[in-house]
């Protein structure tokens, strides 16, 4: 365990910092919002396999033993080097996609929730259309409804489909918006659940425009000088 | 100790931080004097000069080839902006990745001082390879709104900023103050222009009525502009002994050319923004906006200023 925990610290020193922070560059509002402490959920909307990168970005080294990020066990344990990377380098927890007889596809979620882990879930479920949100699964309904005390935090974040769509294997430096939401808490009707869920991206999505330009603009504003 | 004070360019520093201690003492008192107003902005874009200046020194004391690397940094920055702010083409995504790849050999042209090949990789070989991409990849719907797009993005923010940093890579020349080095040539490019920028908001604060170019910039006016351009004709004149191998004309003429193409760079980039419709080209910088922003007039001084002293004396 503490050597997984190395290997995740030093993926995060070695590859998800330099790669937002300098590679890309990350715009991060109301970063306070951003639990630091489990049990928590962070949800997220999910363009590119940056994503988790940008997301583990976020927290500081200290938090990221508790950082883990939900994805799909088809995918991320197809074989058995990706696996290995996938569990003990990026941490991932393995979510069931599809019908698995007898298997709760969630089952490693409320382990990890159980521990006080922060988990990191892409509600869409998968990449989907650059910079589209498609619609939420309900699953994080279902995990909420076992743990109603967790609180969800929505991510909206907007750019990395762009830097790195499906299919491409080196990122384009470009600067990506990261928009954190304030906090959810459970609510026992799901389709009000998601709706709210729903909600609060397209707001983080819609509702940061400060850099449209006013026209007519009042005063260009130059340098050591106030606007 | 009195070697280092020798060096113009070390006094200039030294002053740079003096100056930059001024005005963080000036709104500290701002802020003592009127508890009620937020200062924030004006906070934010002091503490953001100090990382400005920090990097700044940090180029001009290093050695060339590091010196080189941080302007080399500067245009990844710039050239980063550019493409998140423009609308690209998602089969561009290549192509893209090569127009980076254009930003280490441009500046390695500079480090091992091939001006052949510096002056035009970009306009000539790099112009006629990433539309030869383009076609490869065969879409041709936007063909040339991308391909012209493209080009002017790497055209000011790594073409025209380089020459800051070959201007870091010309050899010793004797001045009339002792050996003048190519840092001090940047210093004094790059402290006029930003002398320029601040010199013709204060003159157009203070003085201005009438607008220059209304529909790009409202905030714009003659007397800034006058104002601006003989504060730094003036100052062009007073730092040239020390910095520059120019003569006394030469010197004006240097002074006139940094100020009124320094405007001209600030309202292109303000053209482009008002293009695209946004009030900033990023927010890289807490106070000013973007890392465009800052460096809107060095596109325009930087090659301009470069070839005149090229030309005059190298």
């Amino acid at each position: 365990m503490a050597a997984t925990s190395m290997l995740r610290k030093l993926f995060v020193v070695l590859v998800a910092y330099p790669v937002a922070l300098f590679w890309l560059g990350l715009l991060v509002r109301h970063r306070d919002r951003l639990p630091l402490r489990g049990p928590a959920i962070v949800a997220a909307n999910h363009n590119s396999h940056l994503d988790i990168l940008a997301l583990y970005s976020l927290f500081p080294l200290r938090a990221i033993s508790k950082v883990r990020p939900a994805a799909a066990a088809d995918y991320f344990l197809k074989h058995r080097w990706l696996a290995w990377f996938s569990q003990n380098v990026v941490g991932i927890v393995p979510v069931l996609r599809g019908a698995h007889a007898g298997q709760d596809p969630l089952a490693a979620c409320y382990t990890a929730l159980e521990r006080g882990d922060i988990l990191i879930l892409f509600p869409e479920g998968t990449r989907g259309e650059a910079e589209e949100l498609a619609k939420l699964k309900s699953g994080i309904w279902h995990l909420v409804r076992r743990f109603p005390d967790v609180e969800v935090t929505p991510v909206f974040m907007s750019g990395l489909g762009r830097s790195m769509p499906k299919g491409a294997f080196i990122p384009l430096p470009l600067f990506v918006d990261v928009y954190i939401g304030k906090a959810l808490g459970y609510d026992e009707n799901k389709n009000a659940f998601m709706q709210q869920l729903t909600d609060r991206f397209l707001s983080l999505r819609d509702g940061h425009a400060p850099n449209i330009e006013n026209t007519p603009r009042e005063g260009h504003h130059a340098p050591g000088t106030g606007k | 100790m009195s070697d280092w004070w020798m060096n113009p360019l070390h006094v200039g520093l030294v002053g740079l931080l003096c100056a930059l201690g001024f005005a963080t003492l000036f709104v500290a008192w701002l802020v003592f004097r009127h508890p009620d107003r937020s200062y924030m902005e004006l906070k934010l874009r002091v503490r953001t000069w100090w990382v400005i200046i920090a990097v700044f020194i940090a180029a001009m004391v290093s050695s060339r080839s590091i010196g080189i690397a941080i302007f080399g940094v500067v245009s990844f920055l710039a050239f980063k902006e550019f493409l998140t702010l423009v609308p690209t083409r998602r089969a561009d995504y290549r192509v893209l990745m090569w127009a980076y790849l254009a930003i280490p050999l441009q500046y390695y042209w500079v480090g091992v001082t091939w001006y052949g090949m510096f002056i035009i990789f970009i306009p000539v070989y790099v112009f006629l390879f990433l539309p030869t991409r383009m076609v490869m990849i065969g879409e041709t719907s936007g063909f040339l709104r991308a391909a012209g797009t493209l080009h002017w993005g790497l055209m000011t923010t790594v073409f025209s900023l380089s020459h800051i940093a070959y201007l870091l890579a010309l050899p010793d020349q004797a001045g009339s103050a002792g050996a003048v080095t190519g840092a001090m040539l940047v210093f004094f490019l790059v402290v006029l222009t930003e002398l320029n920028d601040v010199a013709q908001y204060v003159w157009g604060k203070s003085f201005g009525r009438r607008k220059v170019i209304p529909k790009v910039s409202p905030g714009k006016t003659v007397a800034g502009l006058l104002g601006g351009t003989a504060t730094t004709t003036l100052a062009a004149w007073a730092m040239a002994p020390w910095f520059t191998p120019l003569n006394e004309w030469e010197a004006l003429a240097a002074g006139l050319l940094i100020g009124l193409t320094g405007f001209v760079g600030d309202v292109v980039v303000s053209a482009v923004k008002r293009d695209i419709g946004v009030k900033d080209s990023g927010a890289m910088l807490p106070g000013h906006g973007g890392i465009l922003d800052r460096l809107d007039s060095l596109t325009y001084t930087a090659p301009l200023f470069f070839h005149f002293i090229y030309y005059l004396h190298y």
